[in-house]
C-alpha cells in the first residue's frame, strides 16, 4: 500500500488509481474510529495550514462538509463565494487565483459552474486543488463518500452490484462514481431515459438499461440521482409524473430489491419526485448516514493532499 | 532472573533473542502489577490501569503485557492503542504516512493510570504525539510510559517509567525491534546505519 496519493490535486476520480483510492477510504475509517466518542473531535494535524473554499456555485452540504472537515484538523478556513460576479468566468477565476496565491492558500475546494474550471485553477496556484463540484464533469469526493458508505454497508467494493438511476446526462456525481467504483471493481449499471444518457455512454465501463424494474433484483446499492428543476420544463422526458411512475423508487420498487441492499442520494432530495419519502426515511437509506461519512473522506483527503509537503 | 545478553554499548549485532523478550516482557508485566497496586487505595489496581500501544509495535507490546499481567493475577486489564501520526510534528519534513488503528476501551480513560507502551524510546517526538491524543480523548488521573528499550538521545523532557532495557547508542545507529505479531518473529537487534 502506497501511503501518500500520486497526485498533488483531486481534480477527477480518475486522479485515483485502486491503491489512491483505498488510501483515502482507509484514512477515513481510521480517522472516523479516531474521532469516535471523543470530547474533543479536533486533531492538529493542519494547524497553520490555510484552506479556501471557492464557491461560485450555491452549496450546502458540500460547503458546509469541507468547512467542517478542514476546521476538524485544525486548518485555518476561508469561504470564499463569489455568486453574482459578472466578470467574465475566464478571468475571475485567474484573478481569483492569483489573489489566493498572494494570500498562500496550501489547499483551495473549489465549485465551479463550467467544467474544467478546477483544472485550470490547478495551473495556476501552488497549493492543492480539490474538485468540489465541476458543471457537469466530476465530483470526485461524493464519489469517494459513496464508495466510504458502499464499503461500510456492505463490507466490500470489489464485485458489488451498483444501479445508478436518473438524470446521469447532467450528473457529475454519477460520471465520477462511474469511474471510481470501476476502479474499486464495482460493476455500475446506468439507467435512465434515453433522453437523459450522455453520448458516448457506450465507451463507459458501464452496463446501460432503461427499465428499472429489470435490473433491482440484482442490485446491491441502488443510486438515486437528482431531478433538477430547473429542467423540468425542457423536453427531457414528458411529465414529471411519467418520470417518476418510471424511474422513481416508492415503497412498492424498494420491495423487491435484495434483502441486504442499500438506497442512496447524493442530495438534495426530491421527495415524492425521484425517491418517496418513506423511502428516503427507511433503514435502508443511507442518505443521512453519507452526510456524516462526508467530513470523514474529506478530512482524509485534506490530510492527504495538504498533510505532508506542500 | 537472567539477563539478556548484552553487546558492549554502542556494538551492533543482536540485542535480545526471542526467549529475552519474553523474559523482559514478563519482568515488565510484573512491576505494572506492583505499580497499580501501589498507587490504588484498595485492591490490586488493576480495574484502574489501562495499557495502550502506540502503533506499529506497541500495539502488538501492550496487548502481551495485559496477557502476562491476567496469566500471573487471573484478572483481566483494559488494552487499548492510539494513533499518533495526526499528531505528528514532523508530517511536513517527512510527509503523510498511512493511518493505524485508534481504539481505547469502551470504559474510556477518565481517571485511570494510563500505561503508554512502546517498542523504543528514542528522540520521545512519538511520546510528545501520545500524550497530546491523549488529552483529546480524557483525563487519566495520571500517564506513564512502558518501553522494551531505551536507546537515549532524547530531544524533549520525557521519561520512561518502566524500561525493558537501556541500550546506549550512537545517534546514527538503528535500533530494529522486531516481534512475531508484526514481524514474524522476536527479537531485538542494533544496526548501524
Amino acid at each position: 500500500m502506497p501511503e501518500s496519493l500520486s497526485h498533488r490535486h483531486l481534480l477527477e476520480a480518475a486522479d485515483l488509481d485502486r491503491d489512491d483510492a483505498t488510501l483515502v477510504l482507509d484514512t477515513a475509517a481510521q480517522i472516523e474510529s479516531a474521532l469516535a466518542g471523543r470530547e474533543v473531535k479536533k486533531l492538529p494535524t493542519l494547524r497553520g495550514r490555510t484552506v479556501v473554499n471557492l464557491f461560485f456555485e450555491d452549496s450546502t452540504r458540500t460547503r458546509i462538509s469541507f468547512e467542517l472537515a478542514a476546521k476538524r484538523l485544525s486548518a485555518d478556513v476561508i469561504n470564499f463565494s463569489a455568486k453574482g460576479s459578472s466578470v467574465s468566468k475566464g478571468e475571475s477565476l485567474k484573478d481569483t487565483a492569483l489573489t489566493l496565491e498572494a494570500m498562500g492558500a496550501d489547499g483551495i475546494v473549489v465549485r465551479h459552474s463550467a467544467s474544467g474550471a478546477p483544472h485550470r485553477l490547478a495551473t495556476w496556484v501552488a497549493g492543492s486543488v480539490v474538485n468540489a463540484g465541476d458543471g457537469t464533469h466530476e465530483h470526485p469526493t461524493q464519489a469517494l463518500l459513496d464508495a466510504f458508505t458502499i464499503r461500510k454497508r456492505l463490507g466490500r467494493l470489489d464485485g458489488v452490484r451498483v444501479v445508478i438511476t436518473g438524470d446521469v446526462l447532467h450528473s457529475r456525481v454519477a460520471r465520477s462514481n462511474v469511474r471510481l467504483l470501476h476502479t474499486l471493481g464495482a460493476e455500475v449499471t446506468l439507467v435512465a431515459p434515453p433522453t437523459l444518457l450522455p453520448v458516448g455512454v457506450d465507451s463507459w465501463p458501464v452496463t446501460v438499461s432503461y427499465d428499472l424494474d429489470a435490473v433491482l433484483p440484482g442490485a446491491d446499492v441502488l443510486m438515486m440521482l437528482r431531478v433538477q428543476a430547473e429542467r423540468m420544463n425542457a423536453s427531457f422526458f414528458p411529465s414529471a409524473r411519467e418520470y417518476s411512475r418510471r424511474y422513481g423508487l416508492d415503497a412498492d420498487r424498494m420491495a423487491r430489491l435484495g434483502d441486504d441492499a442499500i438506497v442512496m442520494h447524493p442530495g438534495p432530495m426530491n421527495r415524492g419526485m425521484e425517491i418517496a419519502a418513506d423511502v428516503a426515511d427507511s433503514p435502508r437509506s443511507t442518505i443521512v448516514e453519507q452526510v456524516g461519512n462526508g467530513v470523514s473522506v474529506r478530512m482524509a483527503v485534506l490530510y492527504l493532499l495538504l498533510g505532508g509537503n506542500a | 532472573m537472567a539477563q539478556p545478553s548484552t553487546p558492549a554499548p554502542g556494538t551492533p549485532g543482536q540485542l535480545f533473542t526471542a526467549d529475552d523478550v519474553t523474559r523482559v516482557v514478563d519482568r515488565m508485566a510484573h512491576q505494572l502489577i506492583e505499580r497499580a497496586a501501589s498507587g490504588s487505595g484498595d485492591g490490586d489496581g488493576l480495574a484502574d490501569l489501562v495499557l495502550v500501544g502506540i502503533p506499529t509495535r506497541g500495539a502488538p507490546l501492550a496487548r502481551r503485557l495485559a496477557a502476562r499481567i491476567e496469566a500471573f493475577t487471573g484478572r483481566s486489564v483494559d488494552v487499548g492503542t492510539v494513533d499518533i501520526t495526526l499528531y505528528r510534528d514532523d508530517l511536513r519534513t517527512r510527509g503523510v504516512r498511512a493511518l493505524e488503528d485508534t481504539r481505547l476501551p469502551d470504559a474510556g480513560i477518565d481517571g485511570r493510570l494510563v500505561v503508554l507502551v512502546d517498542d523504543v524510546l528514542f528522540s520521545g517526538r512519538s511520546v510528545r504525539a501520545a500524550l497530546d491524543g491523549l488529552r483529546d480523548v480524557g483525563r487519566p488521573r495520571a500517564v506513564q510510559l512502558a518501553v522494551l528499550v531505551d536507546r537515549g538521545h532524547r530531544e524533549l523532557p520525557i521519561k520512561a517509567d518502566f524500561v525493558g532495557k537501556n541500550v546506549p547508542t550512537s545517534r546514527s545507529q538503528q535500533v530494529r525491534v522486531r516481534l512475531a505479531e508484526v514481524d514474524g518473529e522476536d527479537g531485538v537487534s542494533v544496526t548501524d546505519a
